[in-house]
């Protein structure tokens, strides 16, 4: 018998390399974004020139360095206390990219735990699931935050809670309906003939499809995440005042934005910059990891 | 010699209760140990579903509204799920239709082997991957080990088919059931993977359930064969009887249609539509005597 010749060079170009490359300058730009957020969260004491609560109210609202009346010591100015606004965006990062890597991860089990068991057994259990997730998007998501942070109590975990409550939704939804797509797949039946169970079905083969789609969404919901968090911190029920946030900077630059409108405008770009980065990560990485551009 | 396989007068429906569609209206055939019968019909005589609802793997809204289906002398319509589960995969394997989307595209070929050995044959998994190497030297695949490392994307479609053979006689199964497994490939490919299965089926003693709508086919490597027409068995026998002395004039039509290279595609003489009208109107007479039994 003849036998069937391998398609495809030997030498395969690497995975990795050739998913950048679908990915294009989003992936790459939003990449950096992200690492550069992520980098400066974890380096924030060893990078931040001061500490980011010492006050020194005779320097109080200075511009930063490169304008007139700036000094160098204080690379982005100073607030109406006198802290350096480069250090407090710093340290703040640090509450962000927590906020976000804890909502997005706890958001994204709890969504697609309900959206697998919802996507695969149907019939009533799926009815439940997706009755709940049609109430629970009825709601405004910010006020339903700010009820809930207003019920727990301030802090960071009742901001994590508070996201987390809202946010499992986005998952679940999407995963259910990739879900039940999947199974209407050959493979699916196939592994159904092999004997594997539901679970293992579950497990083993429609999972593995659906990280694509679960990392880009983790992507963007990193990015909803912060932006909840500078909502809560706006509005003042997220973390104690001690300690920096974008958006509690936000509410301190507002009062003195005619004075010194640098307060404002430094943890705005922040809060901008980061969320541009996790959409284009995410954007990214949908065309690099989508399974029909694959082959 | 008792049958492996033994279906008795199954009744399968499709569709919403009280405007249920027969798709199987009391079609029984068996299968010996060791022997290979076609199962051929045209599309919509119920021959795939006959071969799922053995597997247990009919789609959601299908009931079986009667008959009994024997695998090696047990009732596999009154086995628990569990045990029914158990026989997949291990006793009855499937060689799916569409080699191009039952494998799963996410998983490279090692693994998809090897969640299926390990699952019934409880093997380490550097055993599993050593078993899998043997069963595509098998198939006749040359460097097993570096087609275990590929995705189904990167390799042919043959090959595809190939590797689900493979998978099917895995385990020793008792009773093979090919659904259309040549349909999606052309010719040439075709005839290798019926020599294939013909080997295999010998070297594994299996009893092999072929499904097909290609006559073909089935004087090439079936010794018997049913005529299945909307959801009846018409005629059933040796192979070379009923092909050389077909009894019932469905299946002297459906050969008499079978084109031929060396006749002129004006010569192509379709199954005579008085002949289908008769059939069709004789089967829904049989659907409404089978409703009015119970009343």
């Amino acid at each position: 018998m003849v036998d069937l010749a391998v398609s495809g060079p030997a030498q395969r170009p690497s995975r990795w390399q050739a998913g950048f490359g679908r990915g294009g300058q989003r992936l790459w730009l939003g990449s950096a974004l992200v690492v550069l957020l992520f980098l400066v969260a974890l380096l924030a004491p060893l990078l931040a020139p001061h500490d980011p609560i010492e006050q020194d109210l005779l320097s109080a609202q200075l511009p930063p360095a490169w304008m007139q009346g700036g000094e160098a010591t204080f690379p982005l100015g100073t607030d109406s206390l006198g802290r350096c606004v480069l250090s407090r965006l710093m340290y703040a990062a640090r509450t962000a990219v927590a906020v976000a890597l804890i909502a997005a991860s706890l958001a994204a089990i709890i969504g697609i735990a309900f959206g697998l068991i919802a996507g695969m057994f149907g019939g009533w259990i799926d009815q439940g699931v997706s009755r709940l997730i049609d109430v629970w998007m009825a709601f405004p998501p910010v006020l339903l935050s700010i009820v809930l942070a207003a019920v727990i109590g301030a802090g960071l975990t009742s901001v994590i809670a508070a996201i987390v409550v809202v946010d499992w939704t986005r998952f679940a939804r999407v995963v259910r309906a990739e879900t039940m797509v999947q199974l209407q797949r050959d493979y699916a039946s196939a592994a159904r003939a092999l004997g594997l169970s539901r679970g293992q079905i579950l497990r083993l083969e429609i999972l593995p499809n659906l990280v694509p789609l679960i990392v880009t969404l983790f992507a963007v919901e990193m990015g909803i995440a912060i932006l909840v968090e500078v909502i809560l911190s706006f509005v003042g029920i997220s973390v104690a005042g001690d300690i920096a946030t974008w958006g509690g900077m936000i509410v301190e630059g507002r009062q003195v934005v005619y004075q010194a409108p640098w307060i404002m405008a430094f943890p705005i770009g922040c809060v901008i910059l980061s969320v541009i980065g996790f959409n284009l990560l995410g954007d990214g990485l949908r065309a690099a990891l989508d399974p029909v551009q694959r082959r | 010699m008792t049958a492996v396989l033994a279906v008795h007068d199954l009744h399968v429906a499709i569709g919403p209760r009280g405007r249920a569609a027969n798709v199987l209206r009391g079609a029984s055939l068996e299968v010996g140990a060791g022997e290979v019968r076609g199962l051929v019909g045209e599309s919509g005589a119920g021959k795939s579903m006959l071969g799922r609802a053995v597997l247990g793997l009919l789609p959601a809204n299908a009931v079986i509204a009667g008959g009994t289906i024997q695998f090696e002398g047990r009732d596999l319509l009154a086995m628990p799920e569990p045990e029914r589960r158990s026989l997949l995969g291990r006793r009855i394997a499937l060689i799916p239709q569409d080699p191009m989307t039952s494998l799963n595209p996410v998983k490279r070929v090692g693994a998809q082997i090897s969640i299926m050995l390990r699952h019934h044959l409880a093997l380490s998994k550097r055993d599993a991957l050593e078993r899998a190497t043997e069963l595509l030297t098998e198939v006749a695949i040359r460097e097993p080990q570096r087609v275990l490392e590929l995705y189904p994307h990167e390799i042919s479609g043959g090959m595809r088919q190939r590797v689900l053979i493979a998978m099917a006689f895995a385990c020793d199964p008792s009773l093979v059931i090919a659904d259309e497994p040549t349909t999606a490939l052309d010719v040439t490919v075709q005839r290798q993977v019926l020599q294939l299965v013909e080997r295999l089926r010998q070297r594994h003693s299996a009893a092999v359930l072929f499904v097909t709508h290609d006559l073909g086919v089935v004087a090439k490597i079936c010794r018997t064969m049913t005529v299945l027409h909307a959801g009846r068995v018409l005629e059933e026998g040796e192979t070379v009887d009923v092909l050389a002395k077909p009894r019932h004039p469905y299946t002297r039509a459906l050969l008499a249609a079978t084109p031929r290279a060396d006749r002129p595609a004006e010569a192509l003489r379709p199954v005579p539509p008085a002949l289908i009208e008769s059939l069709w109107s004789e089967a829904h007479r049989l659907d409404g005597l089978a409703a009015a039994v119970p009343t």
